[in-house]
């Protein structure tokens, strides 16, 4: 019986069980004089039932199936020949792959000795998925029956139920912190183990980067540099691109919307603006790589210059497009957010609406507009697509924006995609990248949720 | 008596400063509008860049919804197929379906002898060919030995030809890896009515392949579908739960701040982070397979998560005060006022903010290249454990295909994705304008 069915079926139990005890508790409350002697209601008295009988049995499965490789594997030992268990952690761990092929395929192996192990690799894992279905269903049994018995006048059925779906509630809101602590683990753990090979001031403070380590011992010219220079300039380069075009339009955009435009405008105007944040960032990446690189090519040839195809300008001014939004939005909540009688002041010092808006709106909205731009930095410095697609690979050391460059999040990508051995330094760079990334992007966060919030508070 | 004086003291001055302010108002008018102009320039521009944008892949993805078909008489003769009249199905499976498909081209055109120039011409019919010729033979055997006549599919080269119009006006495509032979054989099929275009059926039936005129989204659009499925069954009940227990139960105290201030930086996180936690987290600790939805969907629902939890936390927060009032009055639990009463008000508010959290889902890319859902998929996923790739991923794989008929391909996969996105969006509208309640 697969994992899948077991808790389908127990499922289906507790939701039987809930009818069943729904009804007892009816007939309870009858002996009883009515509805109105019980403490709870009958279908808190079914639920109630349903928990008992249900959940100790689903996190029995849950349990299990953690446990189940392991000790399986374990047990395994035994009939492994001995002279692969006297090779190591690596071969026993190679050889139990093969057995797993071995089974997945279906088929006999035409090693006999394999076969055996495989054989019994079965037998087991049908064993246990027997054993976990008897003590499952005994517990279902046993819990469904002990909560029947409880049902009467004065069980407190409410309040158990209440505390068990309160638990709840609390287990799905730590998830988010869970979240965080798995991403800072994983980023961190294996960039600690990449900080063992590579040091640290040479990652920061080295120019050169070619993460391209020797596979054999003799090969040539693969050392391996890892200055993650370029790739910190590389990208800072393309975001700075990025907000010059995204700065000026968005905060124009957002005074106009929010100063001069007509109602009608407004609802027009908004929701179009907002379609450029919901377009996904893969089709920003081939609309930069395959329209807008190729004109930038063109026009820098018009006038003498030489572009590269893939030149940091295309992903910059596409990804400044992509991040319009964020700072129009943004921009656009603060600024109505500002209180009308403070333009009303200026109007009355005979102020045109320009000169309200240069010398009082926009620096009474300073605050919120400043993160609004901060939040489209670090969603700049974190995009992906657009670069991986629009920008090199090459890490250059340069800020002319007609060159290619490569980013964090480019190397990253190409670190990490295909099949690579996951303990070499190559792979484990990409976590060290991504542990600036991550921490670049949170400062940046922070920083801007902490000045709305005290903006906010200020005119509130 | 002091303000008479000082209003007459103040008199002169500001005569003066009137016709100051008279002598700059052209100029600071001007600036008005000037500003005013510039406002309306950069709404007016990003308006042209989402047209641009859209525009350009509009024309570029269209030709792809359109294939070229080719008629072709096959004889199928046992001699060239290698099989006997009366073969089981296994024996026609494995027949020599490749000559019968040359010996035809050979017969549509039996002047060409050269080599070459035979090798030129079978370019022009599409590989699918065989399979197609061989499902039928497959379907009737009694047809063994007899001429068939069979629409396939043409190579995508003589299909973009065609499909431009070049054949008639050599002006409309310039580009072309067609030689100036093939060009001519595809002119005397035309005259024929051998060459057809009919609407791309095959592009959502297919997988992914290397061959662009056989090439589908069928996979990825199933991989898409399975991905979302498991995001939404993870984030929904998860997102829900803890916007309620943030609005309604949570007390005022550090964790729960704790895990407010989590939620605000996980929505602020770079999508690509996910996917380094799933790879290092799910992949390689817990040992899920890779490539596969179930992952997929685990990463998506943990960034998608507090998106939806934010819209949550405001739908729950706008149902008013006197409705928990009114439940709590009439002896209700604070859990019976939540389920019974306030859950379902903000329900349109809470789906709305689910919908939205699923489309940015669908559009997301990044995350899923790290778990390796970059795979080339031929065949169609059909539980979450296969291996599968999703549209965006597709439309990535598609865009680095040096192949002209991809380029087509991937925008068409494109204008398929922005329609599911446009179809959730206008959901999400809907619902937002039709059941959500004002107080």
């Amino acid at each position: 019986m697969t994992t899948t069915n077991l808790v389908l079926l127990l499922l289906g139990l507790g939701l039987a069980t809930f009818f069943y005890g729904r009804q007892k508790a009816y007939v309870v409350s009858k002996s009883h004089g009515g509805m109105r002697n019980m403490h709870s209601l009958p279908s808190q008295h079914g639920v109630m039932v349903a928990i008992w009988c249900a959940l100790p049995a689903l996190l029995l499965v849950l349990f299990w199936k953690l446990a189940e490789p392991a000790v399986i594997s374990s047990m395994l030992n035994s009939v492994i020949p001995a002279s692969v268990m006297d090779g190591g952690d690596k071969a026993i761990g190679l050889y139990k792959n093969d057995i797993a092929n071995i089974i997945e395929s279906g088929k006999a192996s035409s090693n006999p000795e394999k076969q055996v192990v495989a054989d019994r690799w079965v037998a087991l894992s049908s064993i246990s998925s027997w054993v976990l279905l008897a003590i499952v269903l005994a517990i279902a049994a046993i819990g469904a029956a002990t909560a029947l018995r409880k049902i009467s006048p004065d069980t407190r059925a409410r309040v158990m139920v209440e505390r068990v779906v309160h638990w709840f509630l609390i287990i799905c809101s730590s998830i988010a912190i869970l979240t965080t602590v798995g991403i800072l683990c994983s980023v961190l753990f294996e960039s600690f183990r990449f900080f063992q090979q590579v040091s640290f001031v040479e990652f920061v403070t080295g120019t050169k980067w070619s993460p391209q380590t020797a596979i054999r011992v003799d090969q040539v010219g693969s050392s391996g540099s890892f200055g993650a220079i370029p790739l910190f300039t590389g990208t800072l380069l393309i975001s700075a691109i990025a907000m010059v075009v995204a700065v000026p339009i968005g905060l124009l955009a957002a005074i106009y919307l929010a100063e001069y435009a007509s109602d009608r405008m407004r609802a027009f105007a908004k929701p179009l603006l907002e379609i450029l944040a919901g377009i996904p960032t893969v089709v920003y990446g081939f609309f930069a790589a395959l329209t807008v690189a190729p004109a930038i090519r063109e026009w820098g040839e018009l006038i003498g210059l030489s572009p590269s195809s893939e030149s940091a300008l295309a992903a910059g001014v596409v990804m400044g497009i992509m991040i319009i939004p964020f700072v129009s939005s943004l921009s656009d909540d603060v600024i109505t957010a500002v209180p009308q009688a403070m333009r009303d002041g200026s109007y009355a010092l005979g102020a045109t609406h320009s000169e309200t808006i240069k010398k009082v709106v926009l620096p009474a909205a300073l605050p919120g507009v400043v993160s609004g731009i901060l939040l489209a930095a670090s969603r700049a410095i974190g995009e992906t697509m657009i670069v991986v697609m629009a920008a090199g690979l090459a890490a250059n050391l340069t800020a002319n924006p007609l060159e290619a460059v490569t980013t964090v999040t480019v190397q990253i990508v190409t670190l990490l995609t295909g099949d690579q051995e996951f303990d070499s330094a190559k792979t484990l760079a990409a976590f060290a990248l991504g542990l600036m990334l991550f921490f670049t992007t949170l400062v940046l966060n922070i920083i801007a949720l902490h000045v709305v919030r005290r903006y906010r508070e200020q005119y509130d | 008596m002091t303000e008479p004086t000082e209003s007459t003291n103040k008199v002169a001055p500001r005569k003066d400063s009137t016709s100051i302010v008279k002598k700059t108002l052209a100029k600071r008018y001007a600036a008005e509008k000037r500003f005013r102009f510039y406002g309306a320039a950069a709404i007016a521009m990003s308006l042209a860049f989402l047209v641009l944008l859209l525009g350009s892949i509009l024309v570029k993805g269209l030709p792809a919804f359109v294939e070229t078909h080719m008629l072709i008489d096959v004889t199928l003769d046992s001699k060239t197929l290698g099989v006997e009249e009366g073969a089981t199905q296994q024996q026609l499976k494995a027949a020599n379906y490749h000559s019968l498909i040359k010996k035809s081209m050979r017969g549509m055109f039996p002047e060409v002898k050269k080599r070459k120039a035979k090798k030129e011409l079978y370019k022009l019919v599409s590989t699918s060919a065989e399979y197609k010729v061989r499902d039928q033979l497959m379907a009737n055997p009694s047809q063994l030995g007899e001429t068939i006549s069979v629409w396939v599919l043409a190579d995508d080269e003589l299909s973009s030809f065609y499909k431009t119009g070049a054949l008639a006006d050599r002006s409309k495509l310039t580009h072309t890896r067609l030689s100036e032979q093939q060009i001519a054989w595809a002119s005397t099929l035309e005259e024929q009515g051998k060459l057809r275009k009919k609407f791309n059926t095959t592009f959502f039936k297919n997988g992914d392949s290397r061959e662009p005129e056989q090439a589908g989204i069928r996979a990825a659009l199933m991989g898409s579908i399975l991905t979302l499925l498991i995001t939404f069954l993870l984030s929904f009940p998860i997102a829900v739960a803890t916007a309620i227990y943030l609005e309604e139960f949570a007390p005022q105290n550090r964790w729960t701040d704790l895990i407010e201030v989590n939620i605000n930086n996980l929505a602020a996180v770079p999508s690509i982070v996910f996917g380094l936690l799933g790879l290092a987290v799910f992949i390689n600790f817990f040992e899920l397979p890779r490539s596969a939805p179930v992952v997929g969907g685990i990463v998506l629902s943990l960034m998608t998560l507090p998106t939806i939890i934010i819209a949550s936390r405001a739908a729950l927060k706008a149902v008013p005060p006197s409705i928990r009032e009114a439940g709590r009055g009439l002896g209700a639990s604070q859990l019976q006022v939540v389920t019974h009463h306030v859950l379902p008000l903000a329900m349109p508010g809470i789906l709305t903010g689910t919908i939205i959290g699923l489309a940015q889902a669908l559009g997301e890319t990044a995350p899923l290249l790290m778990i390796g859902m970059v795979a080339f998929i031929v065949d169609i996923p059909t539980s979450v454990t296969d291996a599968a790739t999703v549209l965006p991923v597709q439309v990535f794989l598609w865009a680095d295909s040096p192949e002209r008929a991809f380029l087509e391909k991937t925008s068409a996969a494109i204008l398929v994705l922005l329609v599911f996105l446009i179809v959730m969006n206008a959901a999400a509208v809907f619902l937002r304008k039709h059941f959500e309640r004002r107080w």
